[in-house]
């Protein structure tokens, strides 16, 4: 039979035989649908994926698609992910996290892997809630959330994660929405397009514990005031009719009611290889008075982990010749009795 | 000016120890004279010690490095207990280690450093050397350091920089007073500055002033000889502990046409494994210094899943950590080298020093019923033979094995016999490719092994995890029959082992009154005083454990040989309950944990008041 080509991939050959056992209604479902559609596209052979997870109701992810797949501990996933990309740099390495997994319990292997840019793609689940141990408070959670273990309120401040990705050294930072499968199917895509770490925060809704966390931005009647949509070379422009739109006023993000006289040519221009501005558009995250952007907030090229350790590798057998064993164990200082 | 008044004596075994501040080069120094020593021909043992802190107050009692070696014309197994020659480069180092010197040894002091500030720091209210203390030793008095800026005096360099030449002084004094030559210390010195000239000058002329300095002393009036050793034909070398670990990894890794992958944090003492390694790019290896213990195990399990031969090593503190991680890997069943470089504990303990205590961590410290593959090194380079085999157990068996090292035997050097790798034994890695009779979790009979399907193979796509699996498909499963059943399977994993491994044969005769049982970097106190023992008549064998986690087959047999077991341990019994508990032998302990190996004399006293008693 002749080699089955890339190209014929489906859908379906990722979906596992494995039951879904997330909640009716829960936002994993939805990603796991884009995850699912993006796949097939990406030019990639299906044995070469491969999807490492921690622990928690977006870590069962891997179980339901028919790739490598690595359920691991708690937190850890980038690290296990770093030992498979560098054992085997061709493969197509993907993390899933939640906001726990990723950012509490795992925060330091988040940030290292993301600091040394190895060439694989994070996508955290974001739904400000710990799911699978039942609706306690996330380090995404907004200060004074009424949970069972914070009765009175959560006294700390939630982490803003473009920003931590950002202040980590992240060579590109993206967020999207569970419920905007379009945008969602095509941040994925871009983010496997981009050689380096990718990461990605999808806002997912917990609909069990945390339902309509994200419902301004959801919604119908309210998502078009809220919602403000980074294209890489677009004005930041939102609202229903179009009529607001992002200006830089002394170092501060502001909103501008557009008019005859301030037009869509003074509102900014979305450039995605602009560090200070994306670190500008990651606080506007949490931000009462500003849009939440989404989108691709940053994107830099630059050398990858993985591929500067296979030319060091190379470097050395250059260098040294490759390795002679017998002469390595036999060292310079020997005698012969 | 000549040696023409001066006898040569031929002696069989001698102990020295090189002792100094921190920054005085005492364990270069050390090393220097074990290169010569090896080159020389004589048999060997070493024990550097060194301070936790890398800069502890100069002068201080807490800053005392030094470097202990025995050297013979016949086989010894440890670095030796009382010194005949002990170098002290200041009065701290002479007060931390004078007790341990002979009566009648020599001590050589360098008088430059008894400056009333450091005789304080020491504590000493009067200079020893003007009280009584040397009474009972041979006292040589140099001011090194004088002698060196005067040898040095026309080079173009700083006072202090000079002074760091004395620990030369203090090596070219020793290589007159055993009659060696020189040549291996200039060709390291040569080699190691090759790009400052000066520094090569400065040291070559410091080590050899060292060296006149002896022939023209009145003071010493014999040198000594201890004639080369009589080893089994071959070529040799000299090997410290973390350095053999280091070659077994990259043998093992040849030997199964893999390539190596190394995921660690740096910690004592198992930071060596990872800086050997990392010179070795040139046979593919792979080294990741990880953000922390956790993702040091994690990126090895990684790469172990995807197809590597993977290790991690750590000590103590570092194992506590990767505690989870290891779980995952005896459930999920992948290949994983894990070294524990055993230190003091508990907590941060002595980081320093040596202990035995990790052997209940190593058996029974993660959550679950978690049965890990434990062994254990006896000497510096059985690292070499241990590491090569817990590689071939991991990969031939789909298991991960715990590798207990220590200190003493990492930091430790012996001459070793070179193996040539065809030699070694094939190990056998099969991956899978069939996608037809796949399944994740079937297993082997005999190695128990399930297959290793790696990434990137068509077809066998799977999913594997720390949630219980089902015999055979590896799907998670929560049913109570298959949990119990993959539990009893875990073990079996381990227990068959042992059907792949040599049964055990003790050292003496195989019955008798008294069994030695000793297990990892113990070895060459309990043999030298086992050998110590039996010339003097008594019935007394050795038994020494490489395979802990599972026992050799005939273990429980032997035991019952002999009328009493002995188990000496640098802990407060880990060995001995074990071996209690499931032979239901009344097993006796020798038991220290004060950060120092055994003496061969405190062994011995154990068991003549045990053969006697
Ligand atoms: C070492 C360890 N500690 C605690 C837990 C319990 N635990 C499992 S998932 C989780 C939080 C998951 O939250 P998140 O990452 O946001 O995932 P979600 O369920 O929300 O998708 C916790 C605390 C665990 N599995 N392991
Ligand atoms: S608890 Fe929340 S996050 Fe978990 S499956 Fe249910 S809805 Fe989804
Ligand atoms: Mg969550």
């Amino acid at each position: 039979m002749a080699e089955v080509l890339e190209t014929t991939l489906t859908r379906k050959d990722f979906v596992s035989d494995q039951e879904v056992r997330w909640c009716p209604g829960c936002g994993d479902y939805a990603i796991l649908a884009a995850v699912q559609k993006v796949f097939p596209e990406l030019g990639v052979k299906k044995e070469n994926f491969l999807i490492v997870s921690g622990i928690g109701c977006s870590s069962r992810f891997p179980y339901y698609m028919d790739t490598y797949g690595f359920h691991s501990i708690h937190g850890r996933a980038p690290a296990f992910a770093s030992g498979a990309k560098l054992a085997n740099p061709d493969l197509s390495v993907w993390i899933v996290t939640g906001d726990g997994d990723g950012m509490s319990i795992g925060g330091n292997h988040l940030i290292h892997v993301l600091r040394r840019n190895l060439d694989l793609n994070i996508l955290m689940f974001n739904n400000r809630i710990y799911g699978l141990t039942k609706g306690q408070y996330s380090p995404t959670s907004e200060l004074g959330k009424v949970t069972k273990s914070t009765p009175m309120g959560s006294l700390d401040h939630p982490f803003n994660p473009p920003s931590l990705a950002l202040g980590s050294g992240a060579t590109f930072v993206a967020r999207t929405i569970d419920r905007e499968l379009k945008h969602m199917a095509s941040i994925i895509k871009e983010s496997h397009s981009h050689k380096g770490g990718s990461f990605v925060e999808i806002y997912q809704n917990c609909n069990i514990f945390n339902d309509g966390a994200f419902a301004d931005m959801t919604e119908k009647e309210t998502k078009m005031e809220t919602q403000l949509i980074l294209e890489q070379g677009q004005p930041m422009i939102f609202g229903k009719d179009k009529d607001k739109g992002i200006v830089l006023i002394g170092s501060q993000l502001t909103v501008l009611q557009l008019s005859e006289d301030r037009n869509v040519d003074d509102v900014l221009v979305h450039n995605s290889g602009d560090k200070n501005m994306a670190r500008l558009l990651a606080g506007m995250t949490y931000n009462g008075d500003l849009p939440t952007p989404i989108g691709v907030l940053y994107k830099e090229e630059r050398a990858t982990y993985d591929e500067m350790m296979t030319a060091q590798l190379q470097s050395a057998i250059d260098s040294k010749g490759p390795g002679d064993l017998d002469a390595l164990i036999k060292g310079s200082n020997t005698w012969t009795v | 000016m000549s040696d023409q008044n001066k006898t040569v004596e031929e002696l069989d075994v001698v102990t020295i120890r090189f002792a100094g501040d921190s920054g005085d080069g005492m364990q270069l120094t050390g090393t220097q004279f074990t290169d010569n020593t090896a080159l020389f021909g004589n048999d060997l043992s070493t024990l550097p010690d060194y301070p936790a802190e890398i800069r502890a107050p100069a002068g201080s009692l807490a800053g005392v490095s030094s470097f202990q070696l025995q050297f013979s014309n016949q086989e010894i197994h440890t670095p030796g207990d009382d010194l005949d020659v002990l170098v002290a480069m200041n009065p701290a180092a002479l007060k931390v280690h004078l007790a341990d010197l002979q009566e009648n040894g020599m001590v050589m002091v360098n008088t430059a450093n008894f400056s009333k500030k450091n005789l304080k720091l020491a504590g000493y209210e009067v200079s020893p050397l003007e009280d009584n203390t040397f009474d009972n030793y041979r006292l040589i008095e140099v001011d090194m350091t004088k002698l060196v800026a005067t040898a040095l005096e026309n080079l173009d360099m700083s006072p202090k920089l000079k002074a760091r030449s004395t620990n030369m002084f203090a090596l070219g004094l020793l290589y007159w007073l055993y009659e060696r030559d020189m040549d291996s210390s200039i060709n390291f010195i040569t080699k190691k500055f090759a790009k400052k000239p000066e520094i090569i000058t400065a040291n070559v002329k410091a080590l050899k002033t060292g060296y006149f300095y002896g022939e023209t002393i009145e003071a010493i009036k014999t040198t000594y000889r201890v004639p080369k050793a009589e080893f089994s034909k071959g070529t040799y070398r000299n090997i410290m502990g973390n350095h053999a670990a280091a070659l077994g990894l990259v043998a093992a890794a040849e030997k199964a046409g893999l390539n190596l992958f190394y995921g660690g944090y740096p910690i004592t003492p198992a930071s060596d494994i990872l800086h050997y390694l990392a010179n070795f790019k040139n046979f593919g290896i792979k080294t990741f210094q990880a953000e922390d213990e956790i993702a040091g195990v994690c990126s090895a399990i990684g790469a172990s899943f995807a197809g590597d031969l993977a290790v991690t090593a750590s000590s103590g503190p570092g194992i506590a950590l990767k505690g989870e991680a290891l779980g995952l890997a005896v459930m999920t069943e992948l290949p994983l080298v894990v070294i524990n470089v055993q230190r003091g504990g508990p907590s941060t303990g002595l980081p320093t020093k040596t202990e035995q205590s990790d052997l209940f961590q190593a058996m029974y410290g993660r959550n679950g019923e978690c049965p890990m593959v434990v062994v254990a090194p006896a000497t510096p380079s059985d690292c070499f033979n241990v590491l090569f085999e817990a590689c071939k157990i991991a990969l031939e068996h789909m298991i991960p094995v715990m590798v207990l090292s220590d200190g003493y035997v990492a930091n430790g050097s012996e001459p070793w016999m070179i193996p040539t790798v065809d030699d070694l034994p094939q190990i056998k890695v099969t991956k899978a490719t069939d996608p037809e009779s796949f399944m994740p979790y079937s297993h082997a009979e005999g190695t128990v092994a399930r297959p290793w399907a790696v990434p990137g193979t068509p077809g066998l796509e799977h999913r594997i995890g720390g949630l219980e699996k089902e015999d055979q498909t590896g799907n998670v499963n929560y049913d109570p029959d298959n949990h119990h059943y993959m539990n009893l399977h875990r073990q079996n994993k381990v227990d068959a082992i042992a059907n792949y491994i040599p049964e055990a044969k003790a050292y003496g005769d195989d019955s008798g009154e008294l069994l030695v049982l000793g297990w990892g970097g113990t070895h060459g106190a309990i043999r030298s005083s086992v050998e110590r023992a039996q010339k003097a008549g008594h019935s007394v064998s050795h038994l020494h454990l490489r395979h802990i986690n599972p026992f050799p087959k005939n273990l429980g047999e032997v035991l019952s040989n002999y009328k009493k077991v002995l188990i000496p341990e640098l802990n407060l019994g880990q060995l001995s309950t074990m071996i209690r508990a499931k032979f239901l032998v009344d097993a006796q302990g020798l038991n220290k944990v004060a950060g120092k190996p055994f003496t061969t004399t405190e062994v011995y006293n154990k068991i003549l008041q045990m053969v006697k008693g």
